[in-house]
This record gives C-alpha cells, structure tokens and sequence, in this order.
C-alpha cells in the first residue's frame, strides 16, 4: 500500500536534496568560468550615447552658440543649479551673457535636455567628473561650450523659429507657411 | 622552581602562536572568501592591493584601526564597549582545548602540542560558546536599535536552539571515545576517523555548527537586507572589527573542531600533525564558503522548525543507534 | 593562606557583590548581567574545588541556557525600569528574616564542622567518578528529577499549543 502522505513527505526530501546539489553543482561550475567581472579604470565600457553625465552647451551648424538664455533649462532644472543672464546681439539675436552650472548639485536628471527648445544644453556620456574640491564643480560657459553639435549635428533653432533674425524673415523658416496678412482677414 | 618557569615560558610562547596563526589566518580567510565567493559567483573578487589583492586584509585592518570609533548617544555605554570583546574573546578560548599534534619532545621534556588538556574540554567548548550569544544578544540590545535588538533577538534564539543539537551530536562521539577530552577524543581515532561511524552526527554537527558561528543559510541576527545589520548595525572601527574576527575565528574553530571530532584531528600520513589539523580546518572553511555562495538565507520559522523538529530528534535517535551498538 | 585560598576568597567577594548588584538593579539587563558573572564566579569555584564537570555544567546550563532565556525575554518586554522604591516594606520584612536566619543557621555550620578549617586543599574529581556517582548511587532522584521536566514541557506544549483566544486585548500604547 502506497501511503499518499508517505510518498510526499520522502519526496519532499529527495527533492530538496536534488535541489541543493544543483545549485551546488552551479556554483562549483561557475569556479571555472571566466569573471565576466569588466575591470574599469583599465577598460572603459563604452556607454550609450544618450546615457546622462556631463552637461555641454553645443553649437549649431553654422558655428554659432545655440543657447538663446530663455531660461526654461533653468526652470525646468529640479535642483536650480543652473544660473545664466540674458543679453541680446545688435541683431536682436539672444544669448547668454554668462552660464553657469553648478555640478556638485546636479542630479543629471537631464530634464534641463528636454526643456531646451534649442537643443543647446546635452548631456554627454562622460561620467568620470569628480573633484576633491567642490567648488570646483561649478562650470563657467567657457568650460560648458563645445565647438561641435552633439548629438543633434542639423538643428539649428532659427531655421525654424518664426521670428526676424539673420536666418529668415517671418514665414521663411522651415517648415512654415507664408505669412497671413491679418488685415486681409478683416470681415 | 626552574621547572616550573620553563613550564609556564612554554606555555606562553604556545599561546602566542596559536593566537598569531588564529589571528593571521582570520585576515586571510576574509581574503580567501571573498575570493572565493567572487569566483562563485564569477566576479573576481578583491584584486587591487598588491597582487591577486593579497595586500587586502592588511588595508582592511588598518582601515578599521584608523576609522573613528563611534558610540552613539543613546546606547548604554558599557555594555555596548565590551559586547564585541566577548564575542571575539570566546571565540579565541575555545582554541585553548584543541590538540594540534603529537608531543614534542624539546630539551628532554615533553610538551603537549595542546594549550591545555582539561578532562571536560567539550564541555569548556559549549561553555565558551554559549556565553559568546552574550555578545551578540548584548550588543544588541545596548545598541539601543531597532534592527539591532531584532538581531540580537535573533541570535540568542538561534544560538540557544543550534547549541543543543550541537551537543546532542556529540554525545555520541563521546560514548565512543569514551572521554571529554579532546587529546583522548583525537587519540581515540588514531585508527579511523570518526565520520566513517557516525555520518549523522557529522551531518548534525556541521550544519549547527554552522548556524552557531551564524554563517549564511543561517545569518539571520546580521541579515543585511532586512536588519541593517543587526545586531552590529550601530558599531564602527575597531569594535565591528572584533565582530568580524569573531566570526573567522569562529569559522576555524568549527573547522578544527569538525576535524577534532569526525575528521581524526591531526592524524595523517606523511605531514606533520600541525599541517593536517590546519588542511582539514581550510578545507572545512571552504566548503563552508561555497555553501555561502549557493545557499539563500533561511526565513525565521524555518530556522527553528529545522532545527527543533528534525536536528534534534535526528541527534536523539542517533543517540540511543549508538548507545545500543556501543553496550553490544 | 595559600595560593587557592586566596584565590577562593576573592572569588567569594566577586559572587557576593556581583549578586548584590544583581538585587538591586533597576535594569534588568543589568541585573541579569550580574547574575551571569555571579554565575561565573560559582563555576571558578567549582573548578577551584576540584570539579571541573560542575564547573563547566554551570556555565553552560545556568550561565549559558537559563540567563539568556532571562535575557531574551527581558530584551523582548523591554521593561522600563520603575521609579518607585526598590524594595517595598511588605518584600523587606520576608527578606531580613529570612537571610537574618541563614546568617545564624551559616555561622552555626560554620563553628560546628571542624573539617572546614585548616589549609584549602585541591582536589579533582574526574567526569567519570562523578557520572558514576549520581547514577549509581541516586539515580532515583535522578529518575524523578527528569520525569518532572518530561512533566513540565508536556504542560509548557499543552498551554503553548491552545489556540489564542480570538479577541485580544487592547494593546497599551504609552510614548
Ligand atoms: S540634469 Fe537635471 S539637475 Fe542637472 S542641470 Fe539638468 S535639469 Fe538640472
Ligand atoms: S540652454 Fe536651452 S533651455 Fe537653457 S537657456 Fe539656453 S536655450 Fe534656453
């Protein structure tokens, strides 16, 4: 006669033996695997473009800064660690006076990326900043500016903006209809 | 007088170097673990000080020396200084029974390769191992910590209920050796070792054991991801240094003592008694890492459930097995 | 005075005071402490005299099992220690009587027996001599010794296994 009861409880055992000797015979296989352990300072695991570290403000095509000092990175940012101060070129063209960002404070959360309607201020993958000193994670515009597009090599804000300046007048922009001559609309 | 004086130079020196080995193959054994378990575990574990990270136990103890000892406000001060003295102090004594080699014969006198050969030595081992839960309950509790009274909770439970199955797997290699003492206990297997006799009293006595020096399926009084880490959650420095040579000195007396119960202590052929007792102690201490690098931590229910429900009645039976073999 | 006399004699002092301070504690994790160093103290004696089995017995039974129960659940309860009086006037009238008359039954003890004097001689009783002793010798007292613990956890199993009562009471919150 088979006890039902029996029958588990001596299964139960050896299961759980077996069990054991697998994880058991796991790990001893895994004595003689190679560490898939990538050792850092000597090897850099190239990271993914789009992955947060650095911040840089980028230029656009034609060599000029991209940033206008709208202030919305500034805003955006959750740990107000962006400073800057707008001024304006004889041609009415915005941009920022001074810029700054304090990185000791920076959670590189790149909410300031997706605010910036010019596509001036990226994160870049670069992860290695770190100092002794705080004060010198602050970051001056100087520090901030690259002489090249980063991620988004074509953009350039002006092509697009509707506004007057040396790109276009209004309605020339890209991706813009022809400006509509409110009076014409009168009734 | 002379006699006398030499007796007690020679004592002293024998301490000196049973600590300094204990001692130093604790650093080590941090090291070997860690190595061990990042391979397990296929990292590679500590590899920057010096080569193969050999350097490692060293900056880890200057480390701990040099970090401030912090004893925060709240705790009951006396209490909270000595608990982690405890731990390490009366894992370091129970070294003091363990024979580690035949006599030696120096200057026309023999001398006891064994610190001291009392006639209750087992028992003087469960005694310093049951007041090393003082330790840990202590600290605990004067750490004045949530998670660390939980942990010394935990630790004055699991001690108290592995110290008995502990002592009930033994009480059969007694009836054999007929002897508390360690020296006859050793003697006794001059022959073969006992675990060829007694497999379940081998078995019971590891895996208490194990939970006695509170290792990882049993590691509940320090379980990191629930407790901080437990009882020693609040200290720092040097104290939580104790704690940790507590535990790897713990790890080799569990070794020597397996060796000295089951594995015939010191006897081999070919190598000295000194150098077997020390490759049955690291080979104990490894499998005891692997088992770390396999096993997941036990829930608390379990914890006693094993070992009340099946450890102890195992160790019984197993009694009364042996009793009725030995009358025969 | 020799060496083991004067060893005895301090051992002495260390349990008297140690129990002392276990008495009189507020805390009683302090209190439990003193209690396992006077249990300490009792063992040392033990092996002093010459039985090392007693010795190590007593630290691992009274020292080792019994205090840390005391201890775990005194950790558990977490007793804020009371402000009041030590010792109330109904406790302290018991307790001068009853050591008062130990005092007296003591110090007849120890003017009556005459062995007790003289020099402190060590001796050593092995494990074996004192196995054969009690279970040869009074083995029914060991009999009924166990059978009342066989008793006692039938009871604690009966009372641990009821199934609690379905409303409990209130729990007191204090801050
Ligand atoms: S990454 Fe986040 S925290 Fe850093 S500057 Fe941009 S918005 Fe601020
Ligand atoms: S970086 Fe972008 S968002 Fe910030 S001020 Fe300049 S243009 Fe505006």
């Amino acid at each position: 006669m088979s006890d039902p009861k029996q029958t588990s409880w001596l299964g139960d055992i050896l299961g759980s033996v077996s069990a054991m000797a697998g994880g058991f015979s796991t790990t001893f296989k895994h004595l003689f695997r190679k560490p898939i352990t990538e050792e850092y300072p000597e090897y850099k695991r190239p990271l993914p473009e789009r992955s947060r570290a650095r911040i840089i403000l980028t230029r656009d095509p034609d060599g000029d800064e991209r940033c206008v000092a709208c202030y919305l990175c500034s805003a955006a940012c959750p740990v107000s660690c962006i400073s800057m101060q707008s001024t304006e070129r004889e041609d009415g063209r915005r941009y920022a006076a001074w810029f700054r960002i304090n990185f000791g404070r920076c959670i590189y959360c790149g909410l300031c990326e997706e605010a910036c309607p010019t596509s001036a201020i990226q994160l870049t993958p670069d992860f290695e900043n770190c100092r002794r000193d705080i004060l010198t994670m602050v970051f001056e515009k100087e520090d901030l500016l690259v002489d090249h597009g980063g991620k988004d090599k074509t953009y350039n804000f002006y092509r697009y903006a509707g506004v007057v300046s040396g790109k276009g007048g209004k309605g020339e922009h890209v991706k813009e209809k022809k400006a509509v001559d409110v009076k014409t609309n009168l009734p | 007088m002379i006699a006398w004086l030499v007796g007690f130079i020679v004592l002293i020196v024998k301490i000196a170097v049973v600590l300094g080995t204990l001692l130093f193959i604790a650093a080590y054994l941090v090291w070997v673990e860690r190595k061990l378990l990042g391979r397990l575990q296929v990292r590679l574990g500590p590899n920057r000080a010096g080569k193969f990270g050999l350097l490692q136990p060293i900056a880890d103890s200057l480390k701990m020396l040099t970090k401030e000892d912090i004893v925060p406000e709240a705790v009951d001060r006396t209490i909270f200084l000595l608990a982690p003295a405890v731990v390490a102090l009366t894992a370091l004594l129970m070294f003091a029974v363990v024979p580690f080699g035949e006599d030696i014969t120096l200057g026309g006198r023999p001398i006891p390769l064994v610190i001291s050969d009392i006639n209750v030595a087992l028992l003087f081992i469960f005694a310093m191992s049951s007041l090393g839960v003082y330790g840990v309950a202590l600290g605990g509790w004067a750490s004045n910590s949530k998670y660390s009274l939980l942990g010394g909770i935990r630790g004055a439970a699991q001690m108290i209920s592995y110290e008995l199955s502990i002592g009930l797997s033994l009480v059969p290699v007694v009836m054999l050796a007929g002897s508390f003492s360690l020296v006859d206990i050793v003697a006794a297997q001059a022959r073969y070792p006992y675990v060829l006799v007694q497999p379940v009293s081998f078995i019971i006595f590891f895996i208490s054991a194990m939970a006695e020096s509170k290792r990882i399926p049993f590691d509940l009084p320090e379980a990191e991801n629930e407790l901080g880490a437990g009882f020693h959650t609040e200290y720092s420095g040097m104290r939580f240094g104790l704690f940790f040579i507590g535990e790897y000195v713990h790890i080799q007396v569990l070794g020597a003592l397996l060796a000295v119960f089951f594995l015939g202590g010191w006897h081999g052929p070919y190598l000295p008694g000194p150098v077997w007792l020390l490759i049955k102690m690291m080979a104990v201490a490894l499998v005891m890492i692997w088992i770390r690098g396999t096993l997941p931590r036990l829930r608390y229910d379990q914890l006693m459930a094993f070992g009340w429900k099946i450890l102890v009645p195992a160790a019984l039976i197993n009694i009364v097995i042996t009793g009725a073999f030995v009358l025969i | 005075m020799t060496l083991y006399s004067i060893l005895f004699y301090i051992l002495a002092a260390v349990i008297l005071a140690s129990t002392a301070m276990a008495i009189t504690r507020r805390d009683m994790v302090h209190a439990v402490i003193y209690l396992v160093v006077s249990f300490f103290g009792s063992a040392l004696l033990f092996y002093l005299l010459g039985a090392p089995l007693l010795a190590a017995l007593e630290i691992i039974i009274y020292a080792g099992a019994i205090m840390v129960l005391f201890l775990f659940i005194v950790m558990m309860i977490r007793i804020r220690p009371s402000a009041g009086r030590l010792l109330s006037r109904v406790q302290l009238l018991p307790a001068i009587v009853m050591s008062g008359l130990y005092v007296v039954v003591g110090a007849f003890m120890v003017t009556g027996d005459t062995a007790g004097r003289g020099d402190f001689q060590p001796a050593v009783a092995a494990p074996e001599t004192l196995g054969q002793y009690v279970f040869q010798q009074h083995w029914v007292t060991v009999e009924i010794a166990s059978l009342l613990l066989l008793v006692a956890l039938v009871g604690a199993m009966i009372i641990g296994g009821k199934s609690p009562p379905e409303s409990h009471p209130p729990v007191e919150e204090k801050s």
